[in-house]
């Protein structure tokens, strides 16, 4: 201000490095997510859309094959631990610790999309084949980029915590990485239920 | 610790030291690498006015066309591409990153008392990629392959079957490319809002017009998937033969109306709330006192933000839906006039109980009252499934929808213009030619889109490239005409006056109108670091109720971009964070981005080829110098030692 100014309060001892709600890349990564889940939340909106104008469904095909999205599921769900040790020791400062989580993250990361591969062909139709085969398609791609990007987002997490361009700044970062796994693996089991238990049941 | 302490240091010291810090780089390199929010701010309001222009110029060639039956000047196919390029550019490259974009990215954080956005790259990259859609969806009009299945590009008329070639593909990249740019910008306001707000400026403290923006940025959140998911959706079923929208294979049309308007009535929204939040700013200002009922003023813009999501059928009342839908929003539609008349009562009550001045800036907003007020009671009649049903499809509803958006943002956005333009430029608009600016585009209007309301009663119908003398249409569409003229004139006025006052206007002091808040303490224009000293607020006008000896923060380092963090409700101090500075990365990254989405409309491998060149671009914006890394090493400080 250029009004004659008091200076009634001095914040040059408040941290730099702060966790959680008082950083600002907390609330950035909570409203990436908040827009993804908005759009999660409207492709399978119109796959139930999509389910009150046909009379039969899945209409002329096979549901799923189930197997490879259950073991997937699985695998992500065990994931979700070294994501929380991964905060634990960010939290801490530990970056030996951080760094060794986010290589076991980035290797269940690297399984899931493996495993991803094998879901695509067990869906059991194409994408041209009608508009269930779109949606059920659109779904899992739109899933797999989730899952594409928070391993290569683990990926330039564990190359910060090997360089020397390290900087304590980087250790909130690990800690809101594992909250997009979360997100990811959260929506995986969403995902689990329409894509291949929905089709069995409706 | 290297930083003149600011008890000791003369200001000019220290505006030295942080204006060293906070300038953003020079030349045409420079240019690439900005990242303050007034610089992001300026241009997305100077490229969105650009298409506000263009878009303007189509409308007037529309008007051309209609001002008389079975006229030449423009061929079906040519005028099918300029009524869908003007509604999308109006909607998607003027309205949306004008109101929101552009006045949210150079006004949020100067209210707020912060020296810069939160993420300021992001905010650099939303503009580019903006850009990049506007480039899109004008490339294709100029090469004569422009979009032409109107703004809303309804399946099956937009579907592979009935339109082939590229044209709505155009369409529905641009966006994704626009609709990324506002979702990039809600982040950086809603954290800036959460973050970054002067010590003191408690919940209940925030300007309207940031109440506002935290509101709307909500809102942008919610609606733009959807309307990037349903034009991606068409995309794939022109380009991957897939069939979301093909009824012959199980797809269903209706779901891209649902879609489209489950993002396009809260859009309105989006572009009617700025207006609002102007007109409070303006009244409050100009009446010199506090604005009445600011409790209910901001229930009444989240009731708004809640409330536009729940109305979007009424866009598709001719389809045929269930009475028991079409009941339910006709009631919803009408709740919504609640909270908006309801801030129209208190702007009165402003006025009437303080003591009203009328600057130039009050020109507009009187404007704003009476365009807007037809524009909603003509709302109102539409709401009506019966009369809906009678005027679906005609100008009647042209007439509506241009009094509720030009009414509801273009209005207050000139006044906004007048009002900022000291801040902005540092100097004075001037007056007299504003006031023929004004009452030009006022009237003009009004000759243009009342009319309409009578061409619609008469059947005339919407999207038609001529009309036979027989149908008597001839008079009203020339009087419409006539009124763009002047439109014109008005709009070629403001431009004169923008530019010569630019050079000749009056220097502006720091709050030549005796405002409130807090962007009116810094000069006219604002330094590169906004904010000497960061002020502590004890008011909601924070100019009009800080002590005479304003109270601020000391303790900043001013060798490097540091931004107090405050917490979210009480705006408590509670931290420190080292912004970002000047980088290529986010013009590389949004460069990379648009030849990705691009490519897309040609072939879907695009994406696929485009990830590893989008991820090292990111890397690249992500990852420090070894200098930059030290440096932040050396000044780092735990909340708990680790």
């Amino acid at each position: 201000m250029d009004r004659r100014p008091t200076f009634v309060m001095d914040v040059s001892d408040l941290p730099t490095i702060v966790f959680r709600e008082r950083n600002p890349i907390f609330w950035g990564n909570v409203l990436y997510m908040t827009i993804e889940g908005a759009m999660f939340a409207m492709v399978f909106a119109s796959y139930f859309y999509l389910r009150t104008r046909s009379t039969e469904w899945p209409p002329g095909v096979n549901p799923p094959y189930v197997w490879y999205g259950i073991a997937n599921t699985l695998l992500l769900l065990i994931s979700v631990l070294p994501a929380r040790w991964i905060q634990l020791r960010a939290r801490a400062g530990d970056l030996r610790g951080s760094r060794n989580g986010l290589l076991v993250l980035a290797a269940f990361g690297a399984v899931a999309l493996i495993i991803r591969g094998f879901e695509f062909p067990a869906l059991n139709c194409r994408w041209d084949t009608n508009a269930y085969g779109s949606m059920i398609w659109a779904m899992l791609i739109l899933h797999t980029g989730h899952l594409l990007t928070e391993w290569v987002e683990t990926l330039v997490m564990i190359a910060f915590a090997s360089s020397s361009r390290m900087e304590g700044k980087r250790f909130p970062d690990f800690d809101v990485n594992s909250d997009y796994w979360y997100f990811v693996v959260g929506w995986v089991i969403v995902m689990n239920f329409v894509l291949y238990w929905a089709p069995r049941f409706l | 610790m290297a930083v003149a302490d600011p008890i000791i240091a003369s200001p000019s010291e220290r505006h030295e030291r942080l204006a060293r810090t906070w300038s953003d780089g020079r030349g045409v390199y420079g240019w690439f690498t900005n990242v303050h929010h007034t610089t992001i701010g300026r241009r997305y309001m100077i490229t969105s006015f650009l298409f506000f222009v263009l878009g303007g110029i189509l409308a007037a060639l529309i008007r051309l066309q209609l001002a008389r039956p079975e006229n030449h000047l423009l061929d079906p196919d040519k005028y099918n591409q300029i009524f869908t390029v003007h509604g999308s550019t109006m909607i998607f490259l003027f309205a949306v990153p004008m109101m929101y974009q552009a006045f949210g990215v150079y006004l949020v954080p100067l209210m707020v008392g912060a020296r810069n956005i939160a993420f300021p790259r992001l905010a650099a990259f939303s503009y580019y990629i903006y850009v990049g859609g506007c480039l899109l969806l004008w490339g294709g009009l100029l090469l004569n392959i422009g979009a032409d299945t109107g703004w809303f590009s309804y399946v099956t008329l937009s579907g592979p079957a009935f339109s082939p070639g590229k044209r709505v593909d155009f369409w529905a990249q641009m966006i994704t490319f626009t609709e990324l740019s506002a979702l990039a910008v809600a982040v950086c306001l809603i954290v800036t809002i959460f973050k970054h707000r002067a010590p003191g400026m408690t919940l209940n403290r925030m300007p309207l017009l940031i109440w506002e923006k935290l509101v709307l940025s909500f809102m942008v959140i919610f609606a733009m998937p959807a309307v990037m998911l349903v034009s991606s959706m068409l995309l794939m079923d022109r380009t991957a033969n897939t069939h979301f929208f093909n009824p012959a294979e199980g797809g269903d049309v209706l779901l891209y109306q649902h879609l489209f308007w489950f993002f396009g009535h809260p859009d309105v929204y989006i572009i009617f709330l700025p207006g609002a939040a102007i007109v409070s700013t303006l009244v409050t200002t100009f009446s010199r006192r506090h604005i009445f009922g600011y409790p209910g003023i901001v229930v009444a813009t989240i009731a708004t933000g809640f409330l536009g999501f729940g109305v979007w059928v009424h866009h598709m009342f001719a389809t045929g839906l269930p009475q028991l839908s079409e009941s339910f929003f006709t009631a919803a539609t009408l709740m919504i006039v609640i909270p908006t008349a309801y801030q129209f009562f208190c702007w009165v009550a402003t006025l009437w109980t303080g003591r009203p001045q009328l600057r130039l800036p009050m020109l507009w907003v009187g404007g704003f009252f009476f365009v807007f007020l037809i524009g909603g009671l003509s709302g109102l009649m539409l709401a009506s499934v019966p009369v809906d049903q009678q005027v679906h499809d005609t100008f009647f509803v042209v007439a509506h929808f241009h009094y509720v958006l030009i009414g509801g943002a273009v209005f207050p956005m000139f006044g906004a213009l007048y009002y900022w333009y000291p801040k902005i430029v540092g100097r004075m608009a001037n007056e007299t030619l504003a006031r023929v600016h004004f009452w030009l585009f006022f009237i003009g209007f009004n000759l243009t889109f009342f009319t309409m309301h009578f061409l619609g009663l008469r059947g005339m119908p919407r999207r038609v490239y001529t009309y036979l003398p027989e149908m008597h249409w001839a008079s009203l569409n020339l009087i419409a005409t006539s009124g763009a003229i002047f439109m014109t004139a008005g709009v070629l006025v403001f431009l004169f006056n923008v530019f010569w006052s630019r050079e000749k206007g009056p220097i502006a002091t720091a709050n030549p109108w005796g405002a409130g808040t807090l962007e009116w303490g810094v000069s006219s224009p604002p330094p590169p670091y906004n904010f000497l000293n960061i002020p502590i607020v004890s008011g909601r006008e924070a100019l009009w109720d800080d002590p005479p000896h304003q109270p601020v923060v000391s303790g900043l380092r001013d060798d490097v971009r540091e931004m107090l963090l405050t917490n979210s409700l009480d705006a408590e101090p509670e931290g420190r964070e080292e912004q970002p500075g000047p980088s290529i990365w986010p013009f590389v990254s949004a460069v990379v981005v648009s030849v990705v989405l691009i490519g897309s409309i040609f072939t879907l491998w695009a994406v696929v080829y485009g990830i590893v060149p989008i991820i090292i671009t990111i890397v690249g914006w992500i990852w420090p110098t070894q200098r930059e890394a030290s440096q932040t090493r050396s000044h780092e400080k735990w909340s708990v030692a680790p």
